[in-house]
């Protein structure tokens, strides 16, 4: 009996045949090997050059190094406009760019559930190559663990990524001041909306496809452009407006914003409304915030209209004296009002 | 209570009295509702949806003569300009 | 959005603030019954604008605050019951029983799932055969129609995994009720533009004849209810108690028939607690007996166990109009979005958590 035929009689499944990962996949032998070997390698190829290196040497930089971490849970994996993949690499480069660095490398852990497809894997690991191929980056280290059926939801990706800080430095929110201008880099609530409709089988017809994008051309254009910036932030979780209540607690001015300059496609308008939505709160991946310095906003909205990503970007608001409120929004009567923080994810309601 | 939003009938689907279905735009989306609380609605007319349901018809000319009345308030009002914290 | 930005038209809305403060001669106080209603006044900074024009109370017209301690505890129990799924609107999740909310019995083990639509409720029911699907049926008159199409479906369909908590209330008792106690301090109702769709506004003639207060049928965007409040003054103004319909393109004065004669085959009315109010005679609906195997509480022997109110919430007050949520010495406090003590505090359309949202900045530094 040869010895494929003797491990056959183990009750781990030994091969890839019943198409789904199980336990063994994750236990360091053979299996784990083949599972590297013939799936995630293959399919990380031309990024990722160094294999699977446990530990990565990186090269020397000629700058300040930035780091960042971000771990990836959305449900569900597939999404109209991107999946888990594409979000893992896009979140963490976006994360960097907006921190004013060049994304350079970054590290994949996938933490897959027992009993997951391998088809599901395959297309998840080719919209990470797609993604990091775009962005001109490298994946340089991984990992990868089975947990038991039920202690994930299908599969957990957490990436970190290095980049290089680019000069010149932009201040950081903390530096805002009076007067300078808010500008938003497209169209907002695409992302949340595509996830909701997605998860809560919520149908709706045409469905509105996330943003999910990398950003680093539309930082670029504000770079090549020599606009000056002040901040810049992707306003993930939590919206357009966690963004902006963050920021007005490190600068300690109001920042104020004018509903019907905020571009919101005609499909997130449409959920919004059915949904009892503010599309302010709803979240985005492939859409910052940018802060300029007063008069700079009609620059800022050139330079970033020539890149495909920020094509419908729009002076928003602007940083405003203090008030009582950090962050207000005019809403068509005419008057500044607090702008309403969420509690949680927005659940759709009747009310 | 009672978020309900105003949709326009594009397309029947269904005239089931009880599980009828319509085809409602609302803004850029289109979901499909139950219209069997208006089944006298028409494609083109305006319904307003709550909970996935249409439980009235938009008069049109209702809110054409409304509006009319409301351009014909005077025109220049004054207009504070106060902000939120002046008014408390 | 067609019939929706012509009402939020500011130039519109100035105008006929400037009516408004034309034509109110002294102060007036009126309630706003529904809970959309403060939130869109809010919301938009209307209650500022007329300040001291017109004194905004907000109602009881909030479904999810007023759902009793005990339906709450009770959809909590099922959820947690092996192969139940306990099915609502987004809103009524977050809501506190007193043993917590529902998406805190989901972080237990409970079966939750926020729906947007009764229908999807109906819908899960058919697509897990081997679950009970409960749908927690919470809402005024306009919702009605859509759970009783829920039910007559499951019943078309020949479900026997789909039944109903119901906590459906009728909003006129719940008026008769605020009107009746001995500080109401209302001179004019908003009435709920779109209950008044379903059910028209010829039901409040009686209400007037009795109370002598005028009531206005209104909707819910900023120039509906400029106009609502505007004709509401002019009619206190002329000392006339009148029914007068401001919302027309959408509530007709005999409502929608249709709609009324579903609702009345699978619901009767009932008398129901309120929560923050007490029980209030023909407050409620419930399954009329052709129905019973779709009530949950007949099919899970709901014995619902008497629940006690936080002392330190006032939300009995605030949803009769009595106090002003700021008012509340929980309010801000020890009761927050976050962490709250009542009802009102939570929903998306509860008067505490619109202060909270809208105006809370102002009114905690201010």
């Amino acid at each position: 009996m040869k010895r494929e035929e003797l491990s056959n009689s183990c009750p781990n499944p030994s091969t890839f045949d019943d198409g789904r990962i199980s336990l063994a996949h994750g236990e360091g032998g053979r299996l784990m090997r083949r599972l590297l070997s013939e799936r995630i390698l293959p399919a990380l190829a031309d990024v990722a050059p160094a294999g699977d290196a446990d530990a990565a040497i990186l090269a020397r930089l000629a700058g300040q190094v930035v780091f960042t971490t971000d771990s990836y849970v959305v449900s569900p994996l597939f999404f109209p406009g991107g999946d888990i993949g594409k979000l893992a690499v896009i979140g963490t480069t976006n994360d960097l760019a907006v921190s004013g660095a060049r994304p350079l490398w970054l590290s994949l852990s996938l933490i897959i559930e027992e009993g997951f497809e391998l088809t599901l894997l395959d297309r998840v690991l080719r919209s990470v190559a797609d993604a990091a191929r775009e962005i001109g980056i490298s994946i340089v280290t991984g990992d990868t663990k089975v947990v038991p059926r039920g202690a994930a939801d299908g599969l957990f990706i957490n990436t970190a990524g290095v980049g290089v800080l680019l000069e010149p430095r932009w201040p950081g929110p903390g530096e805002l001041q009076c007067g300078d201008e808010l500008v938003v880099t497209g169209t907002i609530g695409q992302h949340g909306t595509a996830v909701m409709i997605a998860r809560e089988q919520f149908v709706v017809e045409p469905c509105p496809i996330s943003d999910c994008a990398s950003l680093v051309p539309a930082v670029d254009a504000l770079r090549r452009a020599e606009v000056p910036v002040v901040a810049l932030r992707d306003a993930t979780r939590g919206g357009v407006s966690a963004v902006l209540r963050e920021w007005a607690a490190k600068c300690g001015w109001t920042l104020a914003v004018d509903e019907r300059e905020v571009p919101v496609t005609p499909e997130v308008r449409g959920m919004c409304e059915l949904l009892g939505l503010d599309p302010l709160h709803v979240a985005n991946e492939g859409t910052m915030v940018v802060a300029v310095r007063e008069g700079f906003g009609g620059a800022a909205v050139e330079a970033l209209s020539r890149v495909p990503v920020a094509r419908q970007a729009a002076i928003m608001g602007q940083v405003q004296e203090r008030r009582v409120s950090l962050v207000v929004v005019q809403r068509g009567l005419g008057r500044y009002l607090p702008l309403d923080e969420p509690l949680g994810a927005p659940l759709p309601r009747i009310c | 209570m009672c978020l309900a939003i105003p949709g326009k009938v594009v397309r029947w689907i269904d005239s089931d009295p009880l599980l009828g279905v319509a085809e409602v735009e609302f803004g850029g989306v289109t979901r499909r509702c139950l219209m069997a609380c208006v089944p006298e609605a028409s494609e083109g007319d305006y319904v307003v949806v709550h909970a996935g349901v249409a439980i009235a018809i938009v008069d049109a000319e209702e809110a054409a003569r409304v509006l009319a009345e409301l351009a014909s308030l005077p025109e220049k009002v004054e207009w504070l300009e106060r902000d939120e914290e002046e008014t408390q | 959005m067609k019939f929706l930005d012509e009402y939020r038209d500011p130039v519109a809305a100035r105008r006929l603030l400037a009516e408004i403060r034309r034509a109110a001669r002294r102060p007036w106080t009126l309630m706003e019954v529904c809970g959309g209603q403060t939130h869109s006044l809010l919301r938009h900074g209307i209650d500022v604008e007329l300040a001291g024009v017109v004194d905004l109370i907000h109602g009881p017209g909030c479904p999810v605050c007023v759902s009793p301690l005990e339906s709450i505890d009770f959809a909590r129990e099922l959820s947690l019951r092996e192969g139940v799924l306990l099915a609502s609107f987004g809103d009524m999740l977050r809501v506190p029983g007193s043993r917590g909310s529902l998406l805190e019995a989901r972080a237990v083990g409970g079966r939750v799932k926020p729906v947007y639509s009764p229908m999807d409720a109906v819908d899960l029911a058919r697509r897990n055969p081997d679950l009970q699907v409960v749908f927690f049926a919470v809402g005024f008159e306009t919702t009605t129609p859509t759970t009783a199409l829920a039910v007559r479906q499951a019943k078309a369909l020949g479900l026997r995994n789909f039944s109903l908590l119901v906590a459906h209330v009728r909003v006129l008792p719940a008026m008769e009720a605020l009107v009746e106690s001995a500080d109401c301090r209302v001179q004019g109702f908003l009435a709920a533009g779109h209950v008044c769709a379903v059910t028209g506004c010829k039901e409040y003639a009686p209400f007037v004849e009795r109370y002598r207060l005028p009531v206005v049928v209104t909707g819910f965007e900023p120039v509906d209810l400029l106009q609502g409040i505007l004709q509401c003054v002019r009619l206190l103004e002329s000392g006339r108690p009148e029914v007068v319909n401001c919302y027309r393109r959408t509530a007709r004065d005999a409502g929608n028939p249709t709609a009324q004669r579903l609702v009345g085959e699978v619901f009767e009315v009932c008398d129901r607690p309120w929560r923050g109010l007490g029980m209030i005679p023909r407050g409620g609906l419930k399954l009329r007996p052709e129905f019973q195997q779709f009530d949950a509480e007949v099919r899970f022997c709901g014995a619902t166990v008497p629940a006690i109110e936080d002392h330190e919430c006032h939300s009995g007050a605030v949803l009769a109009g009595r106090i002003k949520p700021k008012a509340c010495p929980s309010f801000g406090t020890s009761c927050t979005p976050d962490r709250p003590l009542g009802a009102p505090m939570v929903s998306s359309e509860g008067a505490c958590a619109a202060y909270y949202r809208y105006a809370g900045a102002n009114h905690l530094s201010g």
